[in-house]
Formats: structure tokens, C-alpha cells, sequence
């Protein structure tokens, strides 16, 4: 510990102990115990306290205290266990109403545990536990009275006892526990309702997660009770839990994931016309219970069907997945809910009929639906399905009534069944499914891009932009896009008032530009005047829009188009560069400066060949290109002004652009010193001139430009410069100082008025 | 009376009346019955496969037939749309009652009648058909006029006049006003947020409280917000004008609308917007202020054309008080509250009364068109009709929710311009109702039938109807419904002087008595308790007496009795005082005590008690001695 912060660490504790002062929040109080750690871990703890004596009368004083703050409690149990890890030694305490210090009681209370066990009881200890070390028979009887208790919070304590035991530790011994435990545990699900369901599903999850599970000490009994015990919304988590688990019994499998599409089997019921095709799997067939539910109140019923909507979009996604996942049936459903949201479903069940109340209109569960519909996009359907999907999809796009959020989710679905749609297996085409869908999709694009609401042409553009990003080269769209004046309205919405919509309308025209599919009245005899005056419309909005989304949005697309060749682009590409360059070195928003160097290094690379292609097995890759090469490159540098741009974001207030700058000109300086490059231009006056700038802009007076430079002098500039030691400061956070210990130790003394001139006041 | 709307919708049967002579309309074939019968051929004519009355449009007033409209003493009007048939009732049915109403709801509304008597006068028509609404003829006619209803009393519009007239007995009132009505009932208007000075009624006495919620608004647009916490505590919530579109959500219309006119205008198509001189089209202009700058639409103008254009725009800047909060600072800056003062001034928004004169002049396209009347039957949106319709670049686009747009465009068919409908009704929805009810907790809600069932076309939206505890009574059209509760107590007042001669004795604790004896005046349904004249003196007695001393003389007075007779205690009493052969019957309402002997029954209920027994006075003063030895006096 460094001497300023024992200075400072009497002072502090005597606040932290006083009552009448006010406590530092716990922000502050964590980091205190972070930086503790630190200084725990780099050297003898016991030094520590010997040569900070003011740490033990902390803790002395407020163990002892009457009436312990919560806060400075658990800071001093947490600070405690970190000195003396070894020693087990604390009385535990339990039930403060403090989260904090049930918590840090609970946590204190394994390790003192997890101790006790460790050595005479290492092995297979009794259940009964008559050869357990005292304290531990002392801990696990309270938990034992806590189970058995009446009061709720008191059952949750000794759940979150065991969870966070069975998460910690693996030790054989814990199976005695579980096996002296869970009788307890199963009489909690004979109560009505059962106490602390949220803590007791972790609990069987711990255990489940732990080595316990995989032996069989009726915990799978258990888990399958548990889950036909809770209420469907608590059953949900317990049984996606179980569906996470790498090895449990089939039946408790079939049984947890039949808990998950209960709801949705109750909607697919409800929303039967008639006796449809096979749906879920038996064991998932709506039952009562779920139907009271639903029946109950809107709440409780919005709040199921979103928990197992989530639920099994998580499911979805994970390899253990069950097998075989009931596809067509869950997008059944998923069409059935978007439609009694959407009132356009018609039951016939009185079930159906309060759903239809419920759900009309439930952002809610559209937007949970839309998602989830989302992600069966990964799988397939049968196409009378699909074209359902597709048909819900389009009643959501067109609907008036779909709030902005809603029609966002119903784009970002629709982006992923349409590139999930199958080929055309003659051609690599478009199938004519989706063909037709097109027809129908882009007409409603269009609307949506003159909507007045600003979300719904924003998402109606980031749409456009995903979609011609794959389908750009498709003919079939090529074709319906080009007759849709999508691309018009899409280049109309580059002035919109708004700055999210002029960005993504920026990225969109980019994109579709890079297909050739931007196009302006004057239609396709010029094309190259379309895409020089997109260019430029790009360009004024770089150098003119006052909101920084919209310039970034240039920036990327700029970028991007270097990196594919735009045919435009690599038409005149320094003056592309250096345009580009030009306007980016002025803006004032970090990132579009940054940008600018991303666009600066990929033009390097394309010059230079790629940073960092230091394989072992790559057979003979050239170190630097060629020195005849190098010296054309550096006057192409010069000419687009690269260097002034690279050297003036060196000394960038904002530190990524300057590390960014930094790590560019140590790319080129490795490309340019293997070969000796250039002769060695030395103290020259076109040197020295540089320095001196660059000195002055260090100091903060970056109002001079470097003019016109040779590229010997910049290579000698850089040669002489330590970009190396400048890229190590930068690569220390800015707040540093900031963060230090003893700035932490003053600031939270400050905040009490212990500091300096403050104690004058007191009289 | 609650309100006196007009239902326009009748004018649907009859033929567009053109405003300029219209070879399409003038020679249409006369329609004649299935047996070639053509007697109605000037009255009837085929149009759009389609048939129609060419006449002057007619209304359908409000219903006259189930009471004697010169009967109403007051006429309450929530809102300038329920107000249209007032000079059919002020001037034609005896009416010398008083209307209250507020004083946007007049101005606007007297423009509404303005432009609908402007609409009609402008393009007379001498031919006024009668022969198609005799009953037996009516029955022979194709629909929807074989369902016309009530066809006999379906009447020519008013005049300029006859408007004058009725607005002149129109009182005006501002919200939260109390305005006494005989002494029985006080009236308040109370702000319903759905259009200018529109308002919702309560109606109470000391000790009821009906409140009339008609054309109600939760949305943020124009008006001052809705005043929902006065309509607490209500015995009786009467409910009407809800949304006539509860599936469409006023914001997405809105977003429907926009969009819609600039895909067309930037096509190069001209939008017509049939609407209402005032109300929605504030908003609509509002939107477009802020709308068509993103839509790159800042070149197209924006055309508005009614009789009353103009005074409509100016008096929605000038009721600075009966505007939202955020159009009313605006007032203080000052500024206009609404943004249409710049388009007009930056000519964007043109306005004229009729398409004759300038507008003629300055006319370019493509354009936007806001004019009248919605029903595309009358007014210069005929026009408009006539000369886009032809065009598939060209849109129409319904705003206002009265009219079935299908109908309104019948007489247009075929027709190649695209037509949008984006019914912008901003009164309650039902999820709004439900939450208003809960707000409020009415003990009883009234409404009509429809609201109480899910609309016919969509018989599963079971969210689509009201739903509070209890059931909402409803009514339908003629029927008479008693309100469910009573008068039951009626407040009077105590002169202080008489109050102070009380001399209350506690009976129980916290209930105290007094006997009063006063006169008790009544006038204007205001009852007072004055103290008693005095005695007269005597004078002698020789003077004849006065007719005012006429009155009766108070007699002395006995004592009030309480309290009640424990029967077997009386019975213990009568067998202590001699009598014995004692019985007692048990009744519905008491006990009878039976005493055999002397033939004598006692017959105690709760409220009183008898003494029977033939005859013999000193036993009957006997017995009641003993009865009232258990009762309090006072």
C-alpha cells in the first residue's frame, strides 16, 4: 500500500465506524473492496493489518456495534473474509433485512461451510452427519430450522444458502447433504402455495448442475414433483433449466418441455376451428390448469405466454434442443397468437374468445411472438405453413395499428424467413413463393418509408439495407426493386428530418448503390452520373449534417465501398481518398475521425498489401513491398494527404482516434524500415518544419496544416518519433488517475467533509 | 333533451348535386319497377347499377314521434356535430325552452349549419320527390331504399334563417358552470376533449347525480383535456358517442393518411380529402405541418375549400381558453396555437369559399383538396369527384368516420381513382370506456344497445363492447327506459330563527330529535321550513277575521313517543296490575296480547300499537297508561 493511502485509511475508517456520519454509497464501498483485494493479493495480509492497525478497529467496532449500518456490516464481513480466509472464525449472521448482508451472509456462511468439510470430513461423510465437524452441524441444523419454518424469508435464505453451496462446491460430501436435505426440500412443495418457488427452482438446478446430479439420489424425482407441484409461470424456468442440463432422465425431459408448450398448446386449441393436423407432442395438450391461468387475469396471462415464448426461443438455439423440435406446431401457434393479438383470428372456444380480449392489441406479446417466429425461421414448415408465416408477417407490415416497435420486430422476422426461403431448384433464383411475397412486401415498404413516423422509415430502411446486402445480386428482386420506386423514396430520405432515419437511409442507398440499384430518375443511360452525385450527396452530408449518425453512416459506407471497389470508387480513388479524408479530418464527432483512419488503413492495405500476415505456414510472404512500389505508394500518401490526416489525429483529444492513428503509422513505418526505404533525409529544413508542427500540435495549437510534404521527411518524422511508447500511454485508460486507490480513498472523504479545510465549519 | 344530432346518412339515397352542369348526372335513366310500371321515373334514377332519389337531399330528424318536443324545457348540446337538427326543432315543434351549450360549440356549429345550408341553396333543385316514400310504393324498391326508415318524416334542409333563429335561444354556458334548472336539477358542463368547447353534462340534485358523457376524448389533440374526475360519484353514467370505429387506431390513421398522400403525390396524382370544415382537419393540418417537410412534399399545395374556409381557421386561433395546454401558452408568446397561421402564411395552406372565383386561378397540380361535405353528395367535393375520378393517379382519402365510404362513392362508380379510407374518430375506444368506468365507478352505466355486444361483423371481439359491473343498462332506438334510482329525499331548509327555537334531545348516542313545528314553503322546487305565524291575538273577536289570519291553529301538543315495548316485561306488568288470562300471539309484523277476559286485544308492532276493546274508555286509559310507561316521550 502505497503511503498516501495509509495516510488517508485512519481517517476513513473512523467515518466508516462513526455513526452520525453519512455512508459512502456502495458503489464506492465495492471498489474499496476491490482495490482491498489487490492489495491482499500482491503481499502478506498479516503486514497489512500489523502496519495498518486502524483495518482491525474497524472490524472490531463494528462487529461489536449495537446497531451496525447494513452497508459498513457487509463491507466489514466481505473485508474480513478477504484478511483472514483461512480463519474460521466468524459467527454467521442471517435474516438482516439488509439484501446486502443476507447475502454476504449467506455467501460467508459456505465458505465457513465448505472449510469445515474440507480435511477430517473430505470423503463420503454420513447423512446423518454425526461425524461432521461441529460448525458444520451447527450451519446445516440452521438451515434445517429454516426450512421448516412458516416464514417465507426464511425458507428463501436457507434455499439461497444451498444454491450458492450446490453452485461452489463439488465435494462428495455435498451429496450427504443433499441426501440429509431434500426430504425437507420436497415437504415445501406439499404447501399451499409453496414459499420461495423462485429460490427453490434454483436450488434444484444447482443441485441438478452440480456432481450430485449426476448420481441418483431421487433428485429426479424431485425435479419431475417440482415441476408438476408449481404453477405454470413458475414452472417455466425450473423446465427450461432441466431442458439446459447435459444428462437427465428422457421422461423428465418430455415432461419439462411439455410444461413449455403448454400455453402454446392451450393457444393452438383456442384457436381451432375444427380437429386440425397432429400437434404437440402428448404430455403438452393445454390443460386445465394453464387454460385458469390464461382465464385467470390479463396479466397473468400476457406474462405466460411471453415467459414461454421466451422460453423456447432460448430452447430453439441450443443444441440439446428436444429432438424431434414440433416445428410446424409452434409456428402454428406463433401465427395463431400474432393473430389474436391482431384481432383477425376468429375462435369458435370461449377460451378463444377471452384470448381474443386479452391479446387484441398486446404489444407485449407481438413483439415476444414476432421474435419467436423469428427464430423458427431456422428451421422449415410445410409450405400451406409458410405461407401463413409469410401472410402474418404482411397483415403486421401493413397494419395501421402496429406500433413502431411491433413493425420493427415484424421487419427483422420477415428479413429472416425471407433469406431462410428455399432457392428455386432450377436456377439460383428466387422461388416463386417468395417472388409473390415481394410483390405484395415491397409496395408496403414503400409506404412505410413516407410514414410520419420516423421508427417505422427508420426500420423500414435498416430492412432494405439487410435485404439487398444478400439479394442484391438476385435478379427476381433486382427486378421488383427497380420497378417498386423503393430506391427513390430510399434517396428522398437522405434529407429526412430526422438524424437516425438520414443514416440508415445513408447505409441503405450505400448498400443499394453498391449493387447498382440506385438509380435516380435520369435512369440507367449515365449511371456513372447517378453515382457521382450520390457520391456527392454523400459528401455534403459528411461535411455538412450537424448530427454525427448520419456522417458516421457516410463514413461506413465510404469504407465499405473502398473495400469492395466500387467500380466509381476505384475510377479516381486517390480523389476519392483524399476527398473523403478531408472532410472526416474537420468533423467534430470522434468516431467519424476514427472512422477516417479505418477508411485511411484499408486504402494503406490495398497499397501495401494486409497489416499483420505473420503466419508461420505462409510460404514466403514478402516482409514489405517492394522499395520501387513504396516510394510510388508514399507519394500517393502525400498526395491524398494521408499523413497530415494520420498525424494530426495523433495528437487527437480522443484517445481511440489517436490509438487508431498510432497503430496505422506503426503499420506503415513496419512496411516502410525493413527496406532502408527512401534515403535518410536527416536534420533537413522539411524535417524540422514538420517537428515543430507537430510539436505545436501537441500542445494543443492544431490550427496550422502541415502543407505540402515529401515523403522522405515524413518517414523520417516517424522513424524519429516513439510510436511505440505513445501507443503504450494510450493504451491506458484515459481515467487512470481517476481510478487510482488513493483518488477513491479522498473522494470518499470528501463526500463526509473529513477532508481539509471543510473541519473549520464545525464550530 | 340531450343533444339533437341529425343523421346525415339519409342524403346517401339521393343523387350528388352537381356544382356544375353535369352531363353524367343529368341524363341518367329513370328507374322504373320490375313490370315496366314507370310512375317513378322522375323521382328515381339508375346510376352505378345503383339506385337513387334525384330530389333536394333530405335528413332524418330526431325522433318526434314518442314525445311533444314543445314539452322540453331545456335542450343540453355536447358537441357542434349533435347540434345539426336544432332549427328543426326550434322552429317547427313548439320548442320555448332554453338551449345551453358552450360557446365554441355554437360558433363552429352555426359554421357546420352554414355550410351545409351553403352547400344545398347554391345549387337549387327544383324537384322535390315524394311519391317513393309512400309505404306500399317504398316496399317495391330496391335496397337500401326499400330499408329506409322512417322515410315520411324526412325533411328539407333549413335556412340561413331558420339557423339564426335557433342559435338565438342557444344560452351560452363555460365548463364547470352550475346552471339551475327550476330549482330542480343543476347542470355543469365539463370538458370531454374531443372537439372545440365540446362537453359532457352532469345533472344533480342534492341527492343524485346523473352525468351525460357524449363524444368523449382521452387523446392529446386540440381540445382542452377531458374532465374526468367530476364525473365521480355518479348514480347514473349515461353513455354514448364512442368511437364509431373502435379497430382503428386514431395514430396509425393518422400515419395511414399521410403516407398514402404523398405515394400519390409524389406520383404525381392529386389527393382529395372529403371532410368537415372543423374538428379532425386541425390535426390532419398539424400533422402535414410537421410531415410534409420530411416527405419532401414542401412545393405541393395544400387547398382548402368550404363556404366557411376561412372563419373556421380564424376562430380555432381565437378560443385560446378551450384549447389543450400546450396550444395555450402558445397564445401567451404570443403565437397562433395552430401551426395551419404559417402554412397560410408561407401559401402553403390556400383557402376558398367555393371552387368558382380565385381558387380557379391559383389552381395547380398535383394538389391537396380539403373540402366538403363528407357524404359526397352535396358541396364542392362533387366536383372533385367528377374531375379526378377518371384517374388512377389520383386518391380520395376518407377521414371522417360518419359515412360509409363504400356508399358515399356509389353514385361515383366505376371509378378509377384509388380510394383510401382512414377514419380518424378520436372519441373512446372500449379499452378506454372500461378504464374511464373504473375511474369513475358509476353506479349504474347507461348506453345504447350496440355498445353492449360485440360489433355484428366481428362477433368474437368480445373486447369490443362495454364491460363494467354491473351490466350497463342499454336502450334502443323508441324505447323508454326507467333510470335505475329515485328520488327519495329532498333538502329543506331551516330559517335560522326557527333553528335556533330547536331544542334537540340525544335519543342515541350521536342521533339527537327535536320536534319542529313550522310552515313549510315550496317554490322553484326550492323548499324552505319558516317559522310558524304567531297566534293570532285576541282582539276582541268582534272583528271579522282577515282572510290571511285563515290559518290553522296550533294545537297543543302531545308528546312525540319512542323506543319499544318488550312483550314479556308488558305482560308482567298486566298480570302485576290485575289481569290475568293473558295471551300472546305471535303475527308477522309483532305480537298480539290477548286478554280474554275483558275482550280486549293489544296489538304491538313495530311502528305502532293498538288498544282494542269495546267500549269501555277507562280500561282502554288503563292499558295505554301501562303502554306508555315503556316508551321515551318527548
Amino acid at each position: 500500500m502505497d503511503p498516501e493511502c495509509s495516510r488517508l485509511l485512519p481517517a476513513l475508517c473512523a467515518v466508516l465506524v462513526d455513526p452520525r456520519q453519512p455512508v459512502a454509497d456502495d458503489t464506492c464501498l465495492e471498489k474499496l473492496l476491490d482495490w482491498f483485494k489487490t492489495v491482499t493479493e500482491a503481499g502478506p495480509s498479516l503486514l497489512l493489518l500489523q502496519e495498518n492497525p486502524c483495518l482491525v478497529e474497524l472490524l472490531f467496532r463494528v462487529l461489536k456495534a449495537h446497531d451496525p449500518r447494513p452497508r459498513v456490516l457487509s463491507f466489514s464481513l466481505r473485508l474480513a473474509g478477504l484478511f483472514a480466509a483461512q480463519e474460521d472464525c466468524f459467527q454467521y449472521l442471517q435474516g438482516d433485512s439488509s439484501l446486502f448482508v443476507a447475502s454476504a451472509a449467506g455467501q460467508l456462511l459456505v465458505h465457513i461451510l465448505a472449510l469445515a468439510m474440507r480435511g477430517p470430513a473430505e470423503g463420503h461423510p454420513s447423512p446423518q452427519g454425526c461425524d461432521w465437524p461441529a460448525c458444520a452441524q451447527k450451519i446445516v441444523c440452521h438451515v434445517e430450522d429454516s426450512l421448516r419454518s412458516t416464514a417465507t424469508l426464511q425458507v428463501t435464505q436457507a434455499l439461497n444458502v444451498l444454491t450458492t453451496t450446490f453452485g461452489h462446491c463439488h465435494s462428495p460430501w455435498t451429496q450427504g447433504l443433499w441426501v440429509r436435505l431434500s426430504p425437507l426440500v420436497a415437504c415445501l412443495l406439499e404447501k399451499d402455495p409453496i414459499p420461495a418457488s423462485h429460490s427453490l427452482v434454483d436450488l434444484l438446478l444447482s443441485v441438478a448442475r452440480s456432481p450430485v446430479g449426476s448420481s441418483d439420489c431421487g433428485l429426479w424425482e424431485t425435479l419431475a414433483q417440482t415441476l408438476s407441484h408449481l404453477s405454470p409461470t413458475q414452472a417455466g424456468p425450473l423446465a427450461l433449466g432441466i431442458l439446459k442440463l447435459q444428462d437427465c432422465p428422457q421422461a423428465l425431459k418430455t415432461q419439462a418441455f411439455g410444461v413449455l408448450l403448454q400455453p402454446l398448446a392451450c393457444v393452438l386449441k383456442a384457436a381451432a376451428q375444427a380437429p386440425g393436423p397432429p400437434g404437440f407432442p402428448e404430455g403438452a395438450t393445454g390443460d386445465s390448469i394453464t387454460v385458469d391461468t390464461f382465464l385467470s387475469s390479463k396479466s397473468a396471462c400476457v406474462g405466460l405466454l411471453c415467459q414461454a415464448l421466451a422460453h423456447l426461443e432460448l430452447l430453439q438455439l441450443l443444441p440439446q434442443r428436444p429432438s424431434p423440435w414440433p416445428q410446424a406446431p409452434l409456428l402454428r401457434a406463433a401465427v395463431a397468437i400474432l393473430r389474436f393479438c391482431h384481432g383477425s383470428a376468429a375462435p369458435t372456444s370461449d377460451v378463444g374468445g377471452h384470448l381474443c380480449a386479452v391479446l387484441a392489441g398486446c404489444v407485449r406479446v407481438q413483439r415476444a411472438a414476432l421474435d419467436f417466429l423469428g427464430t423458427l425461421s431456422q428451421g422449415t414448415g410445410p409450405q400451406e405453413l409458410v405461407t401463413q408465416v409469410f401472410a402474418v408477417l404482411l397483415e403486421y407490415l401493413t397494419s395501421p395499428d402496429s406500433s413502431p416497435m411491433v413493425l420493427k420486430k415484424a421487419f427483422q422476422a420477415t428479413l429472416r424467413w425471407l433469406l431462410g426461403s428455399p432457392k428455386a431448384p432450377s436456377c439460383c433464383d428466387l422461388d416463386p413463393h417468395t417472388q409473390l411475397f415481394l410483390g405484395e412486401l415491397l409496395p408496403v415498404l414503400r409506404k412505410r418509408l413516407c410514414s410520419p413516423c420516423w421508427e417505422a422509415r427508420d426500420s423500414g430502411l435498416e430492412f432494405l439495407t439487410q435485404v439487398t446486402r444478400h439479394w442484391g445480386g438476385q435478379a427476381a428482386f433486382r427486378h421488383a426493386l427497380l420497378a417498386s420506386e423503393v430506391p427513390e423514396l430510399t434517396g428522398q430520405l437522405l434529407r429526412d428530418p430526422e438524424s437516425y432515419v438520414r443514416a440508415s437511409a445513408v447505409t441503405a442507398t450505400g448498400q443499394l448503390s453498391s449493387w447498382g440499384l440506385y438509380a435516380t430518375p435520369t435512369g440507367p443511360e449515365h449511371p456513372e452520373v447517378q453515382q457521382e452525385s450520390l457520391f456527392t450527396e454523400l459528401l455534403h452530408i459528411l461535411s455538412t449534417d450537424s448530427e454525427g449518425f448520419p456522417r458516421r453512416a457516410v463514413m461506413h459506407v465510404f469504407t465499405q465501398w473502398l473495400k469492395d471497389g466500387h467500380a466509381d470508387v476505384a475510377e479516381d480513388l486517390e480523389q476519392f481518398v483524399a476527398r473523403v479524408l478531408q472532410a472526416a479530418s474537420q468533423d467534430l464527432d470522434w468516431e467519424v475521425r476514427a472512422q477516417g483512419l479505418e477508411l485511411a488503413l484499408v486504402f494503406l492495405e490495398q497499397l501495401l498489401g494486409q497489416p499483420g500476415s505473420r503466419c508461420p505456414y505462409a510460404v514466403a510472404l514478402p516482409e514489405a513491398a517492394p522499395p520501387a512500389t513504396l516510394a510510388q505508394v508514399l507519394q500517393a500518401l502525400c498526395r491524398v494527404q494521408l499523413f497530415e490526416f494520420a498525424l494530426r489525429a495523433l495528437f487527437d483529444c480522443d484517445r481511440p482516434v489517436a490509438q487508431k492513428s498510432c497503430d496505422l503509422l506503426l503499420f506503415l513505418k513496419a512496411k516502410a524500415t525493413p527496406c532502408g526505404g527512401p534515403q535518410e533525409a536527416g536534420a533537413s529544413p522539411d524535417v524540422v518544419s514538420v517537428e515543430a508542427a507537430l510539436q505545436r500540435w501537441q500542445a494543443g495549437e492544431q490550427g496550422q496544416p502541415l502543407g505540402e510534404l515529401e515523403p522522405e521527411a515524413v518517414m523520417a518524422v516517424l522513424r524519429s518519433m516513439d510510436l511505440e511508447g505513445l501507443r503504450g500511454m494510450l493504451a491506458k485508460s484515459s481515467d487512470h488517475m481517476e481510478k487510482s486507490p488513493q483518488s477513491l480513498l479522498q473522494d470518499m472523504l470528501a463526500t463526509v467533509g473529513v477532508l481539509g479545510e471543510n473541519e473549520a465549519d464545525c464550530y | 333533451m340531450l343533444d339533437c344530432g341529425l343523421d346525415m346518412t339519409s342524403t346517401l339515397n339521393f343523387l350528388p348535386l352537381p356544382l356544375v352542369q353535369n352531363p353524367r348526372l343529368s341524363n341518367l335513366p329513370g328507374w322504373s319497377l320490375k313490370d315496366g310500371n314507370a310512375f317513378l321515373d322522375k323521382e328515381l334514377k339508375e346510376c352505378s347499377g345503383h339506385v337513387f332519389v334525384d330530389s333536394v337531399p333530405e335528413f332524418c330528424l330526431p325522433e318526434t314521434e314518442l314525445i311533444d318536443l314543445s314539452t322540453v324545457d331545456v335542450i343540453l348540446i355536447s358537441n357542434y356535430h349533435c347540434m345539426m337538427a336544432l332549427p328543426y326543432i326550434t322552429e317547427h315543434t313548439g320548442f320555448t325552452g332554453t338551449v345551453y351549450a358552450t360557446e365554441p360549440t355554437v360558433q363552429i356549429g352555426r359554421l357546420l349549419m352554414e355550410e351545409l345550408v351553403n352547400f344545398i341553396e347554391r345549387v337549387p333543385k327544383a324537384q322535390s320527390a315524394s311519391l317513393w316514400k309512400n309505404k306500399d310504393t317504398q316496399r317495391l324498391l330496391p335496397s337500401p331504399l326499400k330499408d329506409a326508415v322512417e322515410v315520411s318524416t324526412w325533411r328539407r334542409c333549413y335556412t340561413m334563417q331558420e339557423v339564426n333563429s335557433a342559435l338565438s335561444k342557444i344560452q351560452l354556458v363555460g365548463y364547470s358552470q352550475k346552471i339551475e334548472l327550476f330549482g330542480a336539477v343543476q347542470v355543469t358542463p365539463l370538458s370531454s376533449g374531443y372537439a372545440l368547447g365540446s362537453s359532457n353534462w352532469i345533472i344533480q340534485s342534492h341527492y343524485e347525480k346523473v352525468s351525460y358523457v357524449s363524444g368523449s376524448s382521452l387523446l392529446t389533440t386540440h381540445p382542452q383535456p377531458m374532465d374526468q374526475a367530476s364525473l365521480k360519484n355518479s348514480d347514473v353514467l349515461i353513455l354514448t358517442g364512442l368511437t364509431q370505429i373502435p379497430t382503428a387506431n386514431p395514430d396509425g390513421m393518422v400515419g395511414e393518411f399521410c403516407s398514402n398522400l404523398a405515394l400519390t403525390v409524389r406520383n404525381g396524382g392529386n389527393v382529395l380529402v372529403p371532410c368537415y370544415p372543423s374538428g379532425v382537419i386541425y390535426d390532419l393540418l398539424e400533422c402535414l405541418y410537421q410531415y410534409i417537410d420530411s416527405a419532401g412534399l414542401s412545393s405541393i399545395p395544400f387547398y382548402f375549400i368550404s363556404p366557411v374556409a376561412n372563419s373556421s381557421l380564424e376562430f380555432s386561433q381565437i378560443f385560446a381558453e378551450w384549447l389543450c395546454h400546450n396550444k395555450q401558452t402558445k397564445v401567451y408568446l404570443p403565437e397562433p396555437p395552430f401551426p395551419h397561421a404559417e402554412l397560410i402564411q408561407t401559401n402553403k395552406l390556400k383557402h376558398y369559399p367555393s371552387i368558382h372565383g380565385d381558387f380557379s386561378n391559383d389552381f395547380r397540380q398535383p394538389c391537396v383538396v380539403f373540402t366538403g361535405h363528407p357524404s359526397l353528395r352535396f358541396g364542392d367535393v362533387v366536383h372533385f369527384m367528377e374531375l379526378w375520378g377518371k384517374s388512377s393517379l389520383n386518391t380520395v382519402i376518407f377521414t371522417e368516420p360518419d359515412f360509409s365510404y363504400l356508399e358515399a362513392l356509389a353514385p361515383y362508380q366505376p371509378l378509377a381513382m384509388k380510394c383510401i379510407y382512414c377514419p380518424i374518430d378520436t372519441r373512446l375506444n372500449f379499452i378506454q370506456v372500461s378504464k374511464l368506468l373504473k375511474e369513475v365507478q358509476p353506479l349504474h352505466v347507461v348506453c345504447p344497445e350496440q355498445y353492449t355486444q360485440p360489433p355484428p361483423a366481428q362477433s368474437h371481439r368480445v373486447d369490443l363492447m362495454i364491460d363494467c359491473q354491473p351490466p350497463a343498462m342499454s336502450y334502443r332506438r323508441a324505447e323508454v327506459l326507467a333510470l335505475p334510482f329515485r328520488r327519495r329525499y329532498e333538502k329543506i331548509e331551516i330559517m335560522p330563527e326557527l333553528a335556533d327555537s330547536l331544542v334537540p334531545m340525544e335519543i342515541k348516542p350521536g342521533i339527537s330529535l327535536a320536534t319542529v313545528s313550522a310552515v313549510l314553503h315550496t317554490k322553484d322546487n326550492k323548499h324552505v321550513l319558516q317559522p310558524p305565524p304567531r297566534p293570532a291575538q285576541p282582539t276582541g273577536g268582534k272583528k271579522r277575521k282577515r282572510p290571511s289570519d285563515d290559518i290553522p291553529d296550533c294545537k297543543v301538543l302531545k308528546p312525540l313517543l319512542s323506543g319499544s315495548i318488550p312483550v314479556e316485561q308488558f305482560v308482567q306488568t298486566l298480570e302485576k296490575h290485575g289481569f290475568s288470562d293473558i295471551k300472546v300471539e305471535d303475527t308477522a309484523k309483532g305480537h298480539i296480547v290477548l286478554l280474554q277476559e275483558a275482550e280486549t286485544l293489544i296489538q304491538i308492532e313495530e311502528d305502532s300499537t293498538h288498544i282494542i276493546c269495546d267500549n269501555d274508555e277507562v280500561l282502554r286509559v288503563r292499558l295505554r297508561d301501562l303502554v306508555l310507561k315503556f316508551l321515551q316521550k318527548f
